[in-house]
């Protein structure tokens, strides 16, 4: 974007983004501070985001701390992701209704909701995408993920504090947001005076800035929001071993020694599906009413670690945890390439932190890449 | 609509007839409806859930879709103890299809299984129409024991056939029965093919699809010309849940009809 | 050179090609043409496994009689095939019945006779072996498939 179209918004023309927002009828979703963590729930006001905090990420470990300035981006991400409000944990598909005549099926109608997403960062802008490419780019696009998708207004932010687990990087997602956003701010002088310069990708965000106090970007200030995001690069946490190369070394590593050691590890309790931005996979329970006139077909968040996902005549394929554990990884890292053309995994590193035993999927490639049992 | 494949319309139970003590076939009216050999349906029960049935009729006849069920649990018991006139819900037709068409030329063995015959007879169906298009036919059907014998009469139909070679082979019988006794592989050893123009489909439970396609192989029939049926746990049917998965390879989308030469690595790996 | 007609029998058999002309008369020595009328039994569970037959015309089912169950057949044997396995290790003696399906005529060779040919003669011995070792391996493989009653619903 050249230099001369770059615009700054200060924090006051900031909350007044907010509410141009909400004054549009959107319904806003931004960073907030709940439970002791940064997560993304509705928002009302530029006071509800969680400013001048940070995180501390680790394996296993998540942390809250003050910041010595008043940066209202400057921690990474949280134990949630925009996919509760896209993929929905429970959405009903449609209901059956019986009577004496027989059956009738009603299909539940499309979300009219418009949601508005604030602070969304690289990793997560590749992992919407990464999404779409399941629910809405196959043969049978997801009606419901679809209809909010298509209405959603996407602000940007680029890192400026990415965390210890963090590996966008080397998986080539960030951290620089590159894409399918409305507006992208990255966060300068937080030490000062903080403010945001802004990269414009739409229409609709073109007109949303033009009803804000804004003005041209200086120089100095492109070059401050440049030196941001190479900074961020250098900051990662963790690393991708080889990243180009994962696919094919867990192929042909399927029965190596390494799944048995962290089967030891792992409590197959399903966090990391449940934190991961891509994690895509459903199941769906029929509800019948107690009269029996009325049968509700409910699809909601399922994991691959469940012990019945992968029933089938009377007992489950994949019944130990080695397997389970093998399958989200190599689904994660491989198996995705071959079923969607892309990798599943956008090196945000949730699964890292919140993993209660702390199992680190860089470190497990790692492990199986320097015992590789056989070379390309 | 293709959204539409994600909700059911309602269809009617034309007819049903019991093949076995666990297992019916059913006929149902779901009006325009065109299917290709090995494809399947999801057919769901009334505030219980919906199932993937094997679509077992003649994919050029009109008139009712016929599907054949096996009551395993919940879902399928209630299926199957549907009335004639009741409502089913139904989606479809999901998955690939049997090359039937493309194997004109070919010697063709169908190697069936148990219940593993009701996905291919839409497959038989066609190529019995088409006799002369192909080479050698021959059905190779194994079971648990007589009494599991699925579509008898029709079995016994085709057999009044000159030009296709039927042998069936059962795992244990009583006296009555005057056919093979022994594993469906003991029948390839005698089948009459050209291992160099045959094409193989294959349908049954896993281990015996493995050792089938293993005995194919050792006949001396590429792995490119051999096809399997796979089967995994299915909910959505549209690529959309995950539980499919099998490998790298989503059993809705990509199968349930595979070739063995992309199956094989995958076959052999253990809780895949 | 005059070769008997059962010698030339057991050449052609299945089962024992590329057994050599001197090989096969070892095997001739010991054997005899034989015909099972159909309900006849071969051998009956329990009896001295003194003999065993290779098939040449006709089907041969194998069966055991379960309590209650009556009698169940878990093998059919066809023309190229041998009948009876037991006479090859001790203590000789059958484990099933085997009985001719349809008219059957075979081959029947005495077990004893064969066994100390085959002590004497050890390259005779290793010929035998190879050709017994890959049936039974055959057979052991098919039956561990019927083990696994792949058709039957399980939990």
């Amino acid at each position: 974007m050249p230099a001369a179209q770059r615009s700054v918004l200060t924090i006051a023309g900031f909350a007044l983004l907010v509410d141009a927002l909400r004054a549009r009828a959107y319904r806003v979703i931004g960073p907030t501070l709940r439970d002791q963590a940064v997560i993304y729930d509705d928002i009302g006001s530029l006071a509800d985001l969680p400013r001048g905090w940070t995180d501390k990420q680790e394996a296993g470990q998540y942390r809250l701390t003050h910041r010595d300035d008043n940066a209202l981006f400057g921690y990474a991400v949280g134990p949630r992701s925009w996919k509760k409000f896209l993929h929905v944990p429970e959405q009903r598909l449609w209901r059956a209704e019986r009577s004496a005549e027989g059956m009738h099926v009603v299909a539940e109608p499309e979300p009219a909701e418009r949601l508005a997403f604030i602070g969304v960062r690289s990793c997560e802008l590749r992992a919407i995408a990464v999404q779409d490419r399941v629910l809405i780019e196959g043969s049978h696009p997801d009606p419901h993920y679809r209809a909010r998708r298509k209405a959603v207004f996407v602000v940007a932010v680029n890192c400026s504090e990415p965390g210890g687990t963090c590996f966008c990087a080397s998986m080539e997602t960030g951290p620089r947001a590159e894409g399918g956003y409305d507006l992208a701010l990255t966060e300068i002088a937080a030490d000062e005076e903080p403010r945001f310069v802004v990269d414009i990708r739409s229409e609709a965000g073109a007109a949303l800035l033009r009803e804000l106090p804004h003005r041209d970007a200086t120089s100095d200030e492109i070059a401050a929001a440049e030196t941001v995001i190479a900074e961020a690069a250098r900051k990662m946490g963790r690393t991708m071993p080889a990243a180009a190369e994962v696919p094919a070394l867990l192929r042909r590593n399927l029965d190596h020694p390494r799944w048995e050691e962290v089967a030891g590890r792992c409590l197959t309790c399903g966090n990391c599906t449940m934190v991961c931005p891509t994690c895509f996979c459903t199941t769906v329970d029929d509800i019948p009413a107690l009269d029996g006139s009325v049968s509700e077909h409910v699809q909601r968040w399922d994991s691959c670690f469940a012990m019945d996902f992968s029933y089938l005549h009377g007992g489950s394929v994949r019944a130990s945890p080695r397997s389970r554990y093998r399958q989200w990884m190599t689904h994660k890292l491989s198996t995705w390439w071959d079923q969607f053309g892309s990798s599943g995994c956008v090196g945000c590193g949730r699964c890292i932190t919140w993993c209660p035993v702390g199992i680190d999927i860089t470190e497990e490639v790692a492990a199986i890449h320097a015992t590789d049992s056989s070379k390309a | 609509m293709a959204e539409l494949a994600a909700v059911p319309t309602v269809a009617r139970v034309r007819s049903r007839r019991r093949e076995t003590h666990d297992t019916w076939t059913l006929s149902i009216d779901a009006g325009e409806f065109a299917f290709q050999p090995g494809q399947f349906n999801m057919l769901y029960a009334f505030g219980i859930g919906e199932i993937p049935v094997s679509l077992s009729g003649d994919p050029v006849a009109a008139g009712p879709l016929v599907h054949t069920i096996r009551a395993v649990g919940d879902a399928s018991r209630a299926i199957t103890q549907l009335k004639v006139g009741d409502p089913v819900g139904l989606r479809g037709p999901f998955g690939t299809a049997w090359p039937v068409a493309d194997s004109t030329g070919s010697d063709v063995l169908v190697i069936a299984g148990g219940l593993g015959l009701a996905p291919l007879r839409p497959a038989i169906y066609r190529l019995f129409a088409e006799r002369e298009r192909y080479g050698q036919v021959a059905l190779l059907y194994g079971t648990r024991s007589p009494a599991d014998i699925l579509f008898r009469h029709e079995i016994e139909r085709w057999r009044r056939r000159l030009d296709v070679s039927i042998e069936i082979t059962v795992d244990h019988a009583d006296l009555a029965w005057h056919g093979h006794v022994g594993v469906v592989t003991r029948l390839i050893d005698r089948a009459i093919f050209d291992p160099d123009h045959t094409v193989a489909l294959v349908c049954g439970p896993e281990i015996m699809m493995r050792f089938a396609a293993s005995a194919l192989r050792t006949a001396g029939i590429a792995p490119e010309c051999i096809y399997l049926s796979m089967e995994r746990n299915m909910k959505c049917a549209i690529a959309q849940c995950g539980h499919c998965q099998f490998g790298p390879v989503l059993i809705c989308r990509d199968g349930a009809v595979m070739r063995y030469d992309r199956l094989q690595p995958l076959l052999t790996a253990r809780e895949l | 050179m005059e070769t008997r007609g059962l010698d030339r029998l057991i050449c052609e058999h299945a089962f024992f090609a590329g057994m050599s002309p001197d090989h096969c008369e070892l095997i001739g020595g010991c054997a005899r043409n034989i015909r099972f009328d159909k309900g006849a039994y071969l051998f009956r569970e329990g009896d001295p496994a003194n003999e065993f037959f290779l098939i040449r015309h006709g089907r041969v089912g194998l069966e055991l009689i379960a309590p209650g169950r009556g009698p169940v057949r878990f093998l059919t044997l066809n023309p190229g095939e041998i009948a009876g396995v037991s006479w090859l290790v001790p203590p000789y003696r059958w484990l099933y019945d085997a009985q001719s399906l349809e008219l059957t005529r075979a081959v029947a060779i005495d077990g004893g006779c064969l066994r100390q040919k085959a002590e004497n003669d050890h390259d005779f011995g290793y010929e035998m072996m190879k050709r017994f070792m890959t049936m039974l391996v055959q057979r052991l493989h098919a039956a561990q498939l019927q083990i696994l009653d792949v058709y039957g619903t399980h939990g």
